[in-house]
């Protein structure tokens, strides 16, 4: 299965072309035979691994026209438009999981989306690269210029990431909106696409972050 | 290489049914038999009899889908791009169906036909119909060749408005649905065009209250204006101008002879449509399609409407399309999404208007080709697992 060691913390990301070592976590966080709704599901990677693997319904939401086309080509279940209107249509708590990865960043409103996903479902499973992570800080700090890394890899005026958050930022707004989390992983990329896993300070050494959520009645 | 693609020559049939005294009965309550559907098929039914995909028309369409009906056809049937070997409906895989809707006048039942009660034309006669109508009678046929389940309807436009009243008259039947640039209602402004049209028809004085088939003068101008208003609504501002522009083929000063290029197309459509086409059919379809609301079958609730199908899901409209446009697809997309059915969405950019369905060739056999693969094997094993 994964080439994941405990002792190094460390998986291959060469082990499967399709899937990034970040998804690998995220697919091992699904219970088998769930309904997953995944929000700017891109080219459905991500779904059809988990409807193959964990064998899970699979719906996906994306903008753009060549992920619908990508996704249909998977036999995935996709649609195509905003993600608050694809949400709407869900009652409350009727999907096991939601996930959204490396997508808050880009919205107009991802504090309502959030909590679109929350009210939606069971759990839900985020990621999002970390502003803090210490190559950002020293680009700012250091250099004196808008940071870019191998998540961040945009310029400032064509980027399409306009809500950048940090590890601390992203629980201190879940705490505000009474949303728990269940489970956190943070991670850092190496330059050779290997992922590992950061227990210590992980605002300072972790790119990525990945919580997965709970909302409750009377979350806001 | 595009005559290999080709299904070549086929032959229209037809199946006559609802022989007096088993007429079938229409919504309005009156009865209406014999009735004959004139139908096509392309490729084969395979043994289990689990291949088989139904094509619906459009408002002027016709059982002639794909391939040519003798050799000396100049143009291949209405939807040809989508409908042979490795294309989006592969016949060397599916068997394709495809019937004249009853009111029409390509060799189905409608108000050309001869009233054999009376020997004449039904003209006006002929009963009101609407899509359920012409669905219940396509059931007819599909009974007939023998086929209990179909792995797809399909169609676009009017085409796409059947396929929302199949899955919902036969839940049971359909496993894959393909709404294509349609609406479960149409709105004000469609409506509205659908009225200009018939207000075009009826007052043309060969109209003579229905009543010309034996006068020798069809109400060919009130066909050819409704026609020309047609087209407009099928187009998009972007098509039009990209295609006609402002070019003229009048000289300066033809004063209002025809003189701009866009003109000129119009009067050429309508002039061409009055030879194929039946003007009481031009009212019978079009009011079918004004008075369908898919909310009714609901009691009022598009997804109450929706809430027994049975089938998986491709709705697909174009951007450009503002006869039928995008929100009405999202109207019903959200419907079935509110009732927990598996769905897939597909806006199409495209500046073809509502045509778009007929010229989209490469992104529609894209999707469709994929969905008719996955889908129906998603099917398969969601009905062998938990769900």
């Amino acid at each position: 299965m994964h080439q994941y060691s405990e002792a190094t913390g460390q998986v291959n990301n060469g082990y499967d072309d399709e899937l990034s070592a970040k998804f690998r976590f995220i697919v091992d966080m699904v219970e088998p035979r769930s309904f997953v709704l995944d929000i700017g599901c891109g080219d459905g990677t991500l779904l059809k691994t988990l409807q193959v693997e964990k064998q899970v319904r699979a719906q996906g939401i994306d903008l753009c026209e060549d992920a619908i086309q990508s996704c249909v080509s998977k036999g995935l279940f996709v649609y195509h438009g905003d993600l608050d209107e694809g949400l709407a249509d869900f009652n409350d708590r009727s999907v096991d999981y939601v996930i959204a990865t490396n997508t808050l960043q880009m919205l107009h409103k991802p504090a309502f989306i959030i909590r679109e996903m929350a009210r939606v479902g069971k759990k839900c499973i985020i990621s999002v690269p970390n502003f803090a992570y210490w190559r950002v800080r020293w680009e700012l700090l250091v250099k004196g210029r808008m940071p870019k890394t191998k998540y961040l890899p945009f310029e400032w005026y064509d980027t399409p990431n306009i809500h950048l958050t940090t590890i601390k930022d992203f629980r201190e707004f879940c705490k505000k909106a009474n949303i728990s989390i269940l489970k956190e992983v943070f991670l850092r990329t190496s330059p050779e696409g290997y992922c590992s896993v950061i227990k210590h300070l992980p605002n300072l050494f972790a790119d990525q972050a990945i919580f997965m959520i709970e909302g409750h009645k009377g979350s806001k | 290489m595009e005559a290999e693609r080709s299904v070549g020559i086929v032959e229209t049939k037809y199946f006559t049914f609802a022989e007096p005294p088993n007429e079938m009965v229409l919504d309005s309550g009156k009865k209406l038999g014999p009735i004959t559907l004139a139908y096509e098929t392309y490729g084969e039914l395979n043994e289990d009899k689990s291949n088989a995909i139904l094509i619906l028309h459009a408002l002027t369409g016709d059982a002639h889908v794909a391939g040519y009906n003798s050799p000396d056809d100049r143009k291949p049937g209405w939807w040809d791009s989508m409908v042979g070997p490795g294309k989006a409906f592969d016949t060397t895989k599916y068997f394709v169906i495809c019937s004249n809707i009853i009111g029409g006048c390509k060799g189905s039942t409608g108000p050309s036909s001869i009233n054999p009660e009376t020997g004449q034309p039904y003209a006006l006669s002929f009963p009101i119909i609407t899509v359920r109508d012409m669905v219940r009678a396509q059931k007819h046929l599909i009974d007939h060749l023998g086929i209990e389940k179909l792995l797809c309807v399909v169609g676009g436009s009017l085409g796409g408005i059947q396929v929302l009243q199949w899955v919902v008259t036969y839940p049971d039947v359909v496993r894959l649905a393909i709404p294509i640039a349609t609406t479960a209602q149409l709105n004000s402004q469609a409506i509205a065009f659908d009225a200009v049209g018939r207000y075009a028809i009826m007052t043309d004085p060969n109209w003579n209250n229905g009543d010309y088939y034996s006068t020798g003068n069809v109400p060919a101008h009130g066909l050819a204006t409704a026609r020309m208003i047609g087209h407009i609504t099928y187009m998009s501002d972007k098509s039009m101008h990209r295609k006609f522009g402002r070019e003229r083929i009048g000289e300066p000063g033809s004063g209002f002879n025809i003189d701009f290029q866009v003109e000129n197309y119009l009067n050429y459509r309508g002039d061409s449509f009055v030879k194929r086409f039946d003007a009481n059919s031009y009212l019978y379809i079009t009011k079918a399609m004004d008075y369908f609301d898919l909310a009714q079958d609901g009691g009022g609730s598009l997804q109450k409407a929706l809430a027994n199908v049975k089938a998986r899901f491709l709705v697909v409209s174009f951007t450009s399309d503002w006869l039928f446009p995008p929100y009405q697809s999202k109207e019903i997309v959200s419907a079935l999404r509110r009732n927990n059915k598996d769905v897939s969405y597909a806006e199409i950019k495209s500046d073809y208007g509502h045509d778009a369905f007929l010229l989209e060739v490469e992104a529609l056999s894209r999707l469709i080709s994929n969905f008719l693969q996955y889908a129906g094997y998603a099917e398969e094993c969601a009905d062998a697992s938990v769900f």
